[in-house]
Order: structure tokens, then C-alpha cells, then sequence
């Protein structure tokens, strides 16, 4: 009996021995950055084995600050960030850095209010409320986005992200296309300065949600997915064609469409024309360097984007992104031909 | 007597035993590692500083300036941040810890004592995202709802009571740190306290003297200066929180004179920015805020080691 015991256990370490072999012949790819970029990714990670069983992925969303000075200091095999790299930047990378959208999605402007009315909003209000120079729910300036809703007597809680974030960046960037004023004195960033004595900052999405959660009369903006999830209520936005469109994938894949892109992917969508087109919205970016060090890792990952940018899209649209138009997946899959191992 | 010169002999004999001269040397490096740890610390946040300090120099710690669109960097907020946030901490705590700590060894009767000391400990243990969880959800509706409204109409002739709340502010992180600062005040005056003489005391007693007397003369001012030290370890904790702090302080690079504003402390600004500071400046800026932080702890400590001296006369030191 006890010597069947050792002999079964020895066999079970057989196994685990051979399963381990096994594993090493994989190849393992890592990345890191953009947590907007998280749940498409894993799930991404996951249908991928389907699809390619030698091929492994370990992805820490660190943020796309993170995720860009990774790539730099070439600890990782891919980068992903919200806001496409300055030309500062990429002139210090070591070598050229490609910019590849991967994933699109609106930014919410949640609100706290008693009754949760749906709202009207359009560019200069928000720019107005952010700046602190509208400071009542009741303001004319709303009241009159909003005939007909009852706006209570009550102070305005604009809340912001603290840290450096892709969400602010499309925020702030879609502000200094509607505001000259907003340009001026906060103009756009990852992170930005913002006006002095107003508002709230919060650590994160969750953060932001959790805070227009708690605060009666609080604003704030945050991923469309993010809104939804936590049930908080959100604003319809004015677009470039003075019509009131709420936020959605299909939205946001109509700013997609024409929303200008150039060669180099490093592109801004907000505000873009089109009657359908969510104002808010922006791209999320996967970073290679168009020389590859590796090989193998090379050519895996670019079969992995390859896939991500067509079959990927249908997944991720599951998951609130918005999809990518044809014609940009296109462009794309040309762009991935110029990588070299 | 003999004995115990005798015992002195032995153990000198001990000291040239080899054995224990490498147990001597072995000790004596460990304590070494600790300098050696802090020197490290501080060495590696000056390297990492200098950009920051070789841009901005000393007007890096009186700017009050967080422009990361402009790559402007300065500290002043933050530094006030931390120093307000802790004082009023101790403000709430001291008086609180000080009557918790008499209690429990002057008046409180023996079968309360043991539970009490069990509740106040497990306080400490809370970590501290819960209580920032806590803070968030529970104790700054509740404060912006009936404390806060409260303190306008009976203290808002003061500056510190004015001005919009919106619930996250200064003196949400206050009281917050206060909560975690009344464990460690209260369970070290305890120890001081019961190491009070009893004969102290039962003289204090036999002169007439009533409870409340008692306590004033023979025990308290017997034990201040240990409770100072309690103090100062309250203190401590205080100074270098982060997480709890962050979830209700509201997160803004700015001070203001009213506590109903948001703000930020050293480390709570350090920590949220970290992971995003991609331009080299901001990086090594958020190093330097480090660097700050160690200078006002040491400070503070020295300051209260300093005030500390102050306090003649007889006293039981605390323990650690």
C-alpha cells in the first residue's frame, strides 16, 4: 500500500515535471501600461489560447505613464497608453516606436443629482463648470440645455482624476477644442493643472465614480464602461452637429469613421463631425518598436495584434469598447507588415 | 551586596569568552544597518531628486505651483498639508488617548480593563485601506450631513470654518489620522502610566488628596514626559500615512486656510502620482516631495526631542 503510494507520487512529479517542459517551450510575451485597456486585453488573452497555444501573455496595467517608460527602458515587449507618446519622448526612444489603436471607447460625464434626471450638456457649459464659472446645478446656462427638467439650488462638485490619466487626457483635450479659454489657462495633458480652490481629485475611475457616488452635486467624468457598471447616471453631449448623442459603442464608432487619422496613428477623435458621433471619445494605443529584438517574441506579437485588430473587435465590443471601422483595421494590418525581427 | 559584585565579575570574565565578543560585533552591526538602512533611503531620494532640486532649488519648497502641463514643480502645499492634517490629528487624539489611558489604569474596575485594552488594540490593526474605505462611506456623509454644518454655524466666524465643502477635506484626514493615532497614544501612556510608582500614589492619598487630584499631581505629572513620547510616536504614524488619507483628503495640490477644502499631504500626493509621472521632471519632482517628507519627520522628531528635554524633573521615559 505504502509503496504504491510513493510510486503514484513519483509518477505525479512525472507529470508535473513533463507539464513544466512543456511550458518552457512557450513563448512568453509581456506588456504593460493602460488599465482602460485591461479588461480587453485579458479577455483578448484568454480566446487567444484558442487561436495559438504557444504563446503566453503577462500584462501589468500600470497606468500608460507606466506602461510608455517600460517600453523605453525595453523591460517589456509592448506598451500600452491612452494618449499617443510626445515627439519628446519618442525622440528619446531607442529606437522608432509605432502606434497602434487597439481599442476605442467614449468617456462618460457622470453626475450626482437628486431624482438622477437625464441631462443635457453641451462643450462650453462643461469647460464652464470645470473652470468654477458655473457653480449652481441651476444655472441659467443648464437650465436652458434642459428645458423642462426641475435643476435643484445646489452647489457643483467637479471631480477630476489625481494622477496622471488617458481618460483626462481625452477629457481635457476635448475641451480645449470647444474652449479658447480652457486652452489658455488649462489647456490638455495626461495631467493637467487644474483651476485652484474647485472641485475634488480621485485615485482612479473607481475613484472618480465612488466620489460623484457619495457627493450630492457632483460631476465627473470616467470610461463609459465604468458608468454603466456602477449605474451612475450620465449626461447626452452636443456634438459638432448640434445634436444631443449619449454615449456607446456605436457612437463612438461613428467618431471613429470620421474622426481624421494620420499615417503615424497618433491621432486625437474629439469633437470629430459626423450627426452620430460621440464628442468625448479617443483611442487606446498598443507601442512596438518597429525593429524587433526577438525574433520569435516579434512574430508572435504581431500575429496577437494582428488578430486583436479584426477577430479581436467583435470580442471587445462585448466589453463596451467601441470596435475599430474596417478601413483603420486595414491601414493598421499594412502598418504591422513594416515590423522587422 | 557581595553577590552582586560577584555576579559583575562573572559576566566581565563572560565578556572576553570569544563567543560572546562575535555575539557583540554581530549586534553591533545590526544596529548599524538601521543607520546604514536611513542613509541608503535618503541617499537614493537625493539621486534621484536632482533634477528636480538642480531646476528649482530652494524655491522648490516655498512654491505652491503644480503645473505638470508646464513642468512647474513645488512642494509648499503638500508640506502644509502634512503638518495641519497630523496636528490636527493630535489635537483630537491626545485629549481623547490621555483620558482612555487614565481610565483604564486609574478608575475603570478590573474586569473592564482587559476587554477595553483588547478593543483599543484591535483599533491599530484595522488596516488602514478599510479605514479609508470606512472614511469615504460612512464617515464623510455622516460629517457632511451634521458635523460640518455644526461647526459653520457655531465656529464659521472663523477662517478655518468657511468656504465650500464638498465632504473630502483637511479635516475628514484629520480625524481620520486622529483614529489611527488614539491606539498607539493610548496603549503607550498606559504602560507609563502603570509604571507609575504605587507609592506615589498612596502619598498623594494619605495627604487627602481626591481622585481627580491624584491623578493631576502624582500621576500625570509623574508621567508626562513618557506620555510626550507617546505622543510623538502618535505623531509618527501620522506624519507618513497615506492610503487612509488619500481615500478622504480630497486629493488637490492646494492648501487653504479653510479645513473644508480639499488638500494633500506628502505622501498621499506621492502616492497618487507615481504611477503616472511620465515626464522625467514630475518623476524626479515626486522623489524630491520624498525627500521632504524624511527632512520633516527627522525635524519633527528632533523638535520633539528637544521639547522633551525641556521638561525637567523626574519622569518615566517610554519604552521604545
Amino acid at each position: 500500500m505504502k509503496m504504491k503510494k510513493i510510486i503514484l507520487s513519483f509518477l505525479g512529479c512525472g507529470c508535473l515535471l513533463a507539464a513544466g517542459s512543456g511550458l518552457q517551450a512557450q513563448t512568453l510575451i509581456n506588456g504593460a501600461g493602460s488599465t482602460f485597456d485591461y479588461p480587453a486585453f485579458s479577455k483578448w488573452f484568454e480566446v487567444y489560447k484558442s487561436v495559438d497555444s504557444n504563446v503566453r501573455f503577462n500584462y501589468q496595467s500600470i497606468g500608460s505613464g507606466g506602461g510608455q517608460k517600460q517600453l523605453l527602458n525595453q523591460t517589456v515587449n509592448f506598451g500600452a497608453s491612452d494618449a499617443p507618446m510626445t515627439d519628446e519622448a519618442m525622440a528619446n526612444a531607442p529606437g522608432k516606436i509605432l502606434h497602434f489603436p487597439i481599442v476605442a471607447g467614449g468617456v462618460a460625464i457622470m453626475y450626482n443629482l437628486p431624482g438622477n434626471p437625464k441631462l443635457k450638456l453641451d462643450g462650453d457649459t462643461l469647460a464652464n463648470i470645470y473652470l468654477g464659472n458655473i457653480k449652481k446645478w441651476n444655472d441659467p446656462k443648464i437650465a436652458a440645455l434642459n428645458p423642462g427638467v426641475d435643476l435643484p439650488n445646489l452647489d457643483i462638485a467637479p471631480v477630476h482624476r489625481t494622477e496622471g490619466s488617458g481618460t483626462t487626457f481625452i477629457f481635457t483635450d476635448y475641451l480645449t477644442s470647444i474652449s479658447p479659454v480652457w486652452a489658455d489657462t488649462v489647456g490638455k495633458g495626461t495631467s493637467v493643472k487644474w483651476p485652484a480652490d474647485l472641485g475634488l481629485g480621485a485615485k482612479g475611475t473607481e475613484g472618480v465614480a465612488g466620489e460623484v457616488k457619495q457627493i450630492s452635486g457632483a460631476i465627473g467624468y470616467g470610461e463609459l464602461a465604468y458608468a454603466d457598471q456602477s449605474k451612475i447616471t450620465y449626461a447626452d453631449m452636443k456634438n459638432s452637429s448640434g445634436k444631443f448623442v449619449s454615449p456607446a459603442p456605436e457612437s463612438v464608432s461613428a467618431a471613429l469613421a470620421t474622426a481624421h487619422i494620420p499615417d503615424d496613428f497618433r491621432f486625437s477623435m474629439v469633437n470629430p463631425p459626423g450627426a452620430d458621433a460621440y464628442p468625448i471619445a479617443g483611442a487606446s494605443w498598443v507601442l512596438v518598436y518597429q525593429q524587433q529584438k526577438d525574433a520569435v517574441a516579434g512574430k508572435k506579437l504581431v500575429d496577437f495584434l494582428k488578430w486583436a485588430i479584426t477577430d479581436g473587435q467583435k470580442i471587445s465590443a462585448k466589453l463596451d469598447y467601441a470596435p475599430l471601422p474596417e478601413n483603420v483595421q486595414q491601414r493598421e494590418l499594412k502598418l504591422l507588415d513594416t515590423i522587422k525581427y | 551586596m557581595v553577590n552582586q559584585t560577584a555576579t559583575t565579575t562573572k559576566m566581565k570574565r563572560g565578556g572576553s569568552h570569544f563567543g560572546d565578543r562575535i555575539f557583540k560585533w554581530l549586534t553591533l552591526l545590526m544596529a548599524l544597518a538601521v543607520f546604514a538602512l536611513i542613509g541608503l533611503i535618503g541617499y537614493e531620494l537625493a539621486i534621484h531628486s536632482q533634477p528636480s532640486i538642480h531646476k528649482f532649488g530652494w524655491h522648490f519648497l516655498v512654491s505652491s505651483d503644480w503645473d505638470p502641463t508646464n513642468d512647474i514643480y513645488g512642494a509648499l502645499p503638500f508640506i502644509l498639508g502634512t503638518l495641519v492634517s497630523s496636528f490636527i490629528a493630535l489635537l483630537i487624539a491626545v485629549p481623547i488617548s490621555v483620558a482612555t489611558a487614565v481610565y483604564l489604569t486609574e478608575l475603570a474596575p478590573l474586569w473592564l480593563r482587559q476587554p477595553l485594552i483588547m478593543f483599543i488594540e484591535l483599533l491599530a490593526a484595522i488596516p488602514s485601506v478599510i479605514l479609508g474605505f470606512w472614511g469615504l462611506f460612512v464617515m464623510i456623509p455622516w460629517l457632511h450631513a451634521h458635523l460640518f454644518p455644526w461647526l459653520r454655524t457655531t465656529l464659521g466666524f472663523l477662517p478655518f470654518f468657511q468656504g465650500q465643502d464638498y465632504g473630502p477635506c483637511m479635516l475628514a484626514a484629520g480625524i481620520i489620522l486622529a483614529i489611527m493615532a488614539v491606539p498607539i497614544i493610548t496603549s503607550v501612556s498606559r504602560e507609563i502610566l502603570r509604571s507609575v510608582p504605587g507609592l506615589q500614589r498612596e502619598a498623594a492619598y494619605a495627604l487627602g488628596a481626591t481622585h481627580w487630584e491624584v491623578t493631576r499631581i502624582a500621576v500625570l505629572s509623574y508621567a508626562k514626559k513618557g506620555i510626550f513620547g507617546a505622543v510623538i510616536l502618535g505623531l509618527g504614524r501620522a506624519l507618513g500615512e497615506t492610503m487612509a488619507v488619500t481615500m478622504v483628503i480630497g486629493n488637490q495640490p492646494q492648501f487653504s486656510l479653510s479645513l473644508f477644502q480639499p488638500s494633500s499631504t506628502l505622501a498621499s500626493w506621492i502616492a497618487t502620482q507615481f504611477t503616472e509621472a511620465i515626464s522625467p521632471l514630475f518623476y524626479s519632482s515626486l522623489f524630491e516631495l520624498g525627500l521632504v517628507l524624511l527632512g520633516v519627520t527627522v525635524l519633527v522628531n528632533i523638535v520633539a526631542q528637544l521639547l522633551l528635554k525641556t521638561f525637567a524633573g523626574p519622569g518615566v521615559k517610554p519604552q521604545h
